[in-house]
């Protein structure tokens, strides 16, 4: 399986999918899980993101999200991106379908 | 085409049944997401990169018309209208949610459809060849013994925690288009001295991580044996294939490592025992209920020359290379086999919309007895046109843009969803696949390179089937960078080879402009009359190897 995340990445975002739907979510500051990258809270270091993680559990007990995971992310332009092709394509939708999926739904998704 | 009797019914209703109430337990918490998955699985549920997709099964590629218009409401409905055909000629859906599972699976139980056995470690849906019961030189329909297969493997107790899955495939013809020996079992049905009909058995085909080219162990095995003697095949992969290890587990492994001499030994001593025992021999009667299901559409009467044909592919071009390349030989006079591209120029090879299925399921109402195939090349096709009517087929197809007339050229490639959609993926194969379809756009140098089959998967599961194509394109990962490794000589008929790696992998910038150094030079070398895969197992691998390194 491709690599969902870097050992010793900086910076890292914890996503999800939802069960009911199983669309794509992320998790936020405040615990609530959004659809969007960029309202994901963003953990630097290895304790922040063992921390972030850890805020899933309660979220995965409630069966409101499955597969939670942590990967790598970037910050620029005061934008969070995620590093590797796969997360860009998880945050984004299917490159081959630019009218499908978060892409076409938010702002702020980037290619 | 097989009606469901009430046994049947029956049971896919009870699955819908047995499946809302797992569902309705999974979200409500009764059910923990470790014990739902499974139960998900098991009905064809999985859950991708963007969000579920179901898998639905199409027993050995055929569809009744009303099918497949309930397949396009189910992808305006619950879906973004539209599907996905697979190489298992299966169809999947990429968005649907969990919570409308249930309905949805309602609905298609509504016309005989349902998604058992499109996952888990089962026998999976049986393959076939998409021109059975139309096929020139076939011996016998090859339907007929994949609905036995199918029956007699749903639900089997014995079969229901195998190993690891297990794919069937069945081919009626001495061409294989149904790439037999890929798939665990491969059945080739042949006809012996007598006339009598019976199956030659392959087994130990498969792609992966370890591909593998399937080994003949029977070369006739009577009609009235066969059941036994598949169950035979199974039970020896049931004691000896390997559970400790998901890489070891296929039926490939066992074979290469017991070797075909000692598998084949194994085989008959069980079938020895089984036919001892005579219950699995088939009643004739169940067999002539079977075959009757696929008995022959009523065909008219007709010259095998039709004027109406002869003047339109003289008058349009367009036409005319359609017919060139789509449409392929029937064994009934005045009739033909159209095949339909689902992989228009810059398209997603496979994808399929809701509008268009509702305009095949017409076309096929209309003008082909009211039933198509799916491929698993990805494409359909209308077993049963006159050719009277083709140019009539045409132009509703091309109004659709379902008329690419590429079939078996270098633009018909197989590709996997890969990093677009698949959470298992490595690299993305559907932009390359349009990428190269764009570059080999003109349909006249299409015509020049002839025959030449492109297939890309996404990683070394090898859905895409990479291994067998003639130019075989495999995604790998290279530090969360999409690299691609090429193959070439792969064949998925019956000259069935693995193809070889032709040296470093290229990124993606760098893939098209190989694909092209590629065909180049098989243009260059290659003789009179000679398709790509007679040229390279004329010439090796060498002048490619040169051609595409060297230089650089
Ligand atoms: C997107 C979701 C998919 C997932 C998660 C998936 C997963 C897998 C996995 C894990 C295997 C390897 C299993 C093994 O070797 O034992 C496999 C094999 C295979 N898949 Fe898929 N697949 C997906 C979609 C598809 C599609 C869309 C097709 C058709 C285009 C397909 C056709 C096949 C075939 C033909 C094989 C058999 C290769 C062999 O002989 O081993 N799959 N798939
Ligand atoms: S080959 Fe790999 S990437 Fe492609 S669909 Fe199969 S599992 Fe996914």
């Amino acid at each position: 399986m491709a690599q969902h995340t870097r050992k010793g990445a900086q910076f890292q975002a914890l996503t999800a999918n939802r069960l009911s739907d199983g669309i794509v979510v992320y998790l936020a500051a405040d615990d609530r899980w959004s659809e969007s990258l960029q309202d994901s809270d963003v953990a630097e270091g290895k304790e922040a993101a063992d921390a972030l993680l850890a805020r899933a559990t309660p979220s995965v007990d409630r069966n409101e999200v499955v597969e939670p995971y942590l990967f790598e992310v970037s910050r620029e332009d005061g934008g969070i991106r995620a590093v590797s092709v796969r997360e860009t394509i998880r945050q984004a939708g299917p490159t081959v379908r630019r009218d499908l999926g978060k892409q076409a739904e938010l702002a702020g998704v980037h290619d | 085409m097989y009606r469901y009797d009430e046994f049947d019914q029956q049971l896919v209703n009870e699955r819908v049944a047995q499946f809302r109430g797992q569902v309705g337990r999974r979200l409500s918490g009764e059910l923990t997401e470790d014990e739902f998955k499974p139960l998900r699985l098991m009905n064809g549920v999985y859950l991708q990169l963007h969000a579920y997709m179901l898998r639905i099964a199409v027993p050995y590629g055929t569809l009744s018309s009303k099918q497949l218009r309930m397949l396009a409401h189910v992808g305006r409905k619950y879906d973004r209208g539209y599907g996905h055909f697979t190489t298992r000629q299966n169809l999947q859906f990429n968005w649907p949610a969990l919570k409308d599972m249930p309905d949805l699976l309602a609905e298609l139980a509504s016309v005989e459809m349902h998604a058992i056995q499109t996952s888990g470690n089962c026998i999976r849906n049986v393959t076939s060849d998409q021109y059975a019961g139309a096929a020139k030189n076939e011996i016998e329909d090859p339907r007929i013994v994949s609905e036995i297969i199918r029956q007699w493997s749903t639900f089997h107790p014995e079969f229901s925690f195998l190993p690891r899955k297990f794919k069937i495939a069945v081919s009626g013809t001495p061409d294989d288009r149904a790439a037999i020996r890929v798939h665990d079992i491969g059945i080739q049905i042949v006809q012996n001295g007598k006339g009598e009909i019976g199956y030659e058995i392959y087994v130990g085909g498969g792609l992966g991580r370890t591909p593998m080219i399937g080994k003949k162990i029977a070369g006739f095995v009577p009609k009235e044996d066969l059941l036994a003697y598949l169950e035979a095949v199974m039970r020896v992969y049931n004691m000896y294939g390997r559970r400790d290890n998901i890489y070891k587990a296929r039926i490939k492994i066992l074979v290469h490592e017991i070797g075909v001499e000692e598998m084949t030994r194994q085989v008959e001593a069980e079938f020895a025992e089984l036919r001892k025992a005579g219950a699995l021999h088939l009643p004739q009667e169940e067999v002539a209920r079977i075959e009757a299901y696929f008995r022959p559409p009523s065909h008219e009467n007709l010259p095998d020359d039709s004027a109406e044909l002869n003047k339109a592919v003289l008058a349009d071009r367009g036409f005319a290379n359609w017919v060139k390349s789509n449409v392929a030989q029937h064994k009934v006079p005045g009739y033909a086999i159209v095949n339909i591209s689902l992989k228009p120029i810059g398209g997603v090879p496979g994808d399929c919309t809701s509008d268009q299925m509702d305009a095949v399921a017409d076309i096929a109402e209309k003008y082909s007895f009211d039933e198509l195939r799916v491929t698993h090349e990805q494409n359909l096709t209308l077993a049963h046109v006159r050719k009277k009517d083709l140019h009539a087929v045409y132009e509703l197809l091309k109004a659709h843009d379902l008329a690419t007339p590429n079939i078996g050229l270098i633009t018909d490639q197989i590709a996997c969803p890969g990093l677009d959609y698949c959470a298992l993926a490595n690299a993305r194969s559907i932009p390359l696949a349009q990428q190269i379809s764009e570059r080999f756009a003109d349909i006249e140098r299409q015509h020049e390179i002839g025959e030449l089959k492109i297939n890309t998967s996404g990683c070394i599961n090898a859905c895409g089937h990479h291994h067998v194509g003639h130019i075989g394109i495999l995604g790998v990962d290279k530090k969360g960078v999409e690299y691609y490794q090429v193959t070439l000589g792969g064949a998925a008929d019956e000259k069935t080879a693995i193809g070889d790696i032709v040296g470093r992998a290229f990124t993606e910038d760098e893939v098209v402009d190989a694909i092209e150094t590629i065909v180049t030079t098989y243009i260059g070398v290659r003789q009179n009359g000679e398709r790509f895969i007679d040229t390279y197992r004329r010439v090796g691998i060498d002048p490619f190897k040169e051609s595409l390194y060297e230089t650089h």
